[in-house]
């Protein structure tokens, strides 16, 4: 009983996060459509939680090999995810002039 | 002590809730160039801050997590550092190894929970292993026909949606019978067998003109199994984020289908290839006018307006720096010279706009589709370099081509075209361009890099 009510609870979560990302997704410029690949790639392997969990707690041998192999591979899309993207991001210059000083001090 | 048990529940909750937060500012920020970088930041902070809440659980084996961890980031910094041009397979690559850790854990999670599963558990559970199994093999084979590895036509076959959706259909019932008999343990390693074979037969049909869409799609179907796992692991943090991801990527199928004219069952069941084959088998031998490099730098040199609608052949012969040398050569003669983006343009969302800031050309020169299509008829030259279909004429007119419906890059009303191509072989999607065939019209034939290059020696010669 308590697993189901949590699985509703989880929906709402699910359905309400999913209209952000569609209001939100649907405003990046389709400039950065790469990069915001890459992004949300990244973001995406936030799946190392739960196999972080699998590893640490050594439940059973299959869990804990099964753990390491998914804390490796979402390790290395977020290290790799970041990377790109921070290199893609860094390549979009203006042409104009005046934007530059105004991200810099921004950034800063 | 037992407050402080109840306190750091609680506290790992809370970090996860501010990390939450911090991916949905760091998508928010991506909206445009100037404040995307202070997304990554944003993403970077709230992956720290839920790793390390992660971690302060009770009762961990750090040593093992660590070793993991050090793995993972060797292996992935390297593949944060590929060419720019390598870009599409590296997504590829980067959404399998996502959907395989959500497979992983889907299937150590059934192990360690069977029989003791409910039927709505094992259902979300089912989803995530079958939709991260074969989106873990489909975007391996979308990679490696990316890499050209593997064969970049399409393969298909009599019946191959048919025996497609049977290997689907044997998934679901597999998944279904686990839902009412969780303690039935043998079938599942069938079942995730089945997901990882389908998605290997998802890809085969799939030609590399499709890719853009393709890989939205895969970009979704991994952030859903994501979300899935969230749903297993009650984790609310992961439920956001692939629910961010899930809805991006199927924004970008949206648009990449809508570029195509086309619809989802039509990319991943459409046989787009073979059609097209059939179609080029047509006519030949149609008179069409070429031009050297001199020629066509003289007329680059007195045109007012010139807009550059670079493809995937520009990225194939790594032609963007020479493209950025005849931009800085033509400006510098007093030339504007425009970009002009088709969405589908390359092998994926927005690969054109990558290869040509890597190239140094200014972000504010790339002009989308609807926004630059208006300005044709007042173009003097619109110069077409490695780009095909997305500028096919036929598309508007032909009600019998392949791609009919699908919106183009309207080159063809600029007063003069010039088309960078090596030879008259129809291009890779193998349907002919009547583009060619136009009095307005001028083939230049060579390697896209070489022949840019040419151009630009004589701009640089005439100018100094």
């Amino acid at each position: 009983m308590n697993s189901s009510s949590n699985l509703i609870n989880a929906l709402f979560i699910f359905v309400l996060a999913g209209f952000i990302g569609f209001e939100v997704i649907r405003r990046v410029s389709p400039l950065l459509h790469t990069p915001l690949m890459s992004l949300t790639n990244a973001l995406d392997a936030i799946a190392v939680v739960g196999a972080i969990v699998l590893v640490g707690e050594h439940k059973s041998q299959l869990a804990t090999i099964f753990g390491f192999i998914a804390v490796v591979a979402a390790t290395s899309n977020i290290v790799g995810g970041f990377v790109i993207t921070d290199r893609m991001l860094k390549m979009f210059k203006s042409s104009r002039p005046a934007a530059n000083p105004a991200a810099k001090s921004v950034a800063k | 002590m037992t407050s402080e048990l109840a306190f750091l529940p609680v506290a790992i909750e809370i970090l996860y809730l501010i990390a939450s937060v911090l991916f949905i500012l760091s998508l928010k920020w991506m909206s445009s160039p100037t404040t995307a970088r202070h997304g990554i930041w944003a993403g970077e902070a709230g992956m720290v801050l839920a790793i390390g809440g992660t971690l302060l659980n009770r009762g961990m084996d750090y040593h093992l997590i660590a070793i993991a961890l050090v793995l993972g980031t060797i292996i992935g910094v390297p593949l944060g550092r590929v060419a720019m041009t390598a870009v599409p397979q590296r997504t590829a690559l980067s959404h399998a190894f996502g959907a395989l850790c959500v497979t992983l854990v889907g299937s150590a999670e059934f192990y360690l929970r069977s029989p003791d599963i409910s039927r709505l558990m094992m259902v979300v559970l089912s989803l995530e292993v079958i939709l991260g199994g074969l989106t873990f093999t489909g975007s391996l084979m979308a990679a490696g026909k990316l890499q050209e590895i593997l064969p970049q036509r399409p393969l298909t076959y009599k019946g191959q949606n048919l025996v497609n959706f049977l290997i689907l259909a044997g998934a679901v019932v597999i998944a279904v019978t686990l839902v009412l008999h969780p303690e039935m343990r043998t079938l599942f390693p069938i079942m995730v067998l089945i997901a990882l074979t389908f998605g290997v037969l998802l890809i085969i049909p799939i030609g590399g003109a499709d890719m853009p869409t393709v890989i939205s799609l895969l970009n979704g179907y991994a952030g859903l199994s994501a979300a899935a796992m969230g749903f297993v692991l009650q984790s609310k943090l992961l439920i956001i984020a692939g629910a961010l991801d899930g809805s991006s990527g199927l924004i970008l199928s949206i648009i990449m289908s809508k570029a195509m004219n086309r619809s989802f069952t039509n990319v991943l069941f459409g046989a787009f290839g073979q059609v097209q084959a059939a179609a080029a088998a047509g006519e030949e031998a149609k008179p069409v006018r070429s031009a050297t490099p001199e020629e066509a730098a003289a007329i680059l040199s007195a045109a007012n307006r010139v807009i550059v609608v670079p493809g995937y052949g520009m990225a194939v012969a790594q032609a963007q720096h020479k493209v950025r040398e005849l931009y800085d050569a033509l400006t510098k003669r007093g030339v504007d010279v425009r970009f002009a983006i088709h969405p589908v343009a390359g092998r994926m969302p927005g690969h054109m706009n990558v290869l040509l800031a890597e190239a140094d050309i200014p972000y504010d020169r790339l002009i989308e589709m609807e926004e630059i299509n208006g300005d044709f008829p007042q173009t003097d030259v619109a110069l077409v370099i490695g780009a095909n279909d997305v500028t096919n004429p036929a598309a508007r007119t032909d009600s019998t081509s392949p791609i009919y419906g699908m919106p183009i890059l309207d080159v063809d009303k600029a007063h003069t075209v010039m088309v960078i191509k090596r030879s008259m072989n129809p291009g890779f999607a193998g349907i002919d361009n009547p583009l060619y065939y136009l009095d307005n019209n001028l083939m230049l034939f060579g390697d896209a890099k070489a022949f840019v290059g040419s151009i630009v020696r004589e701009l640089g010669g005439g100018h100094s």
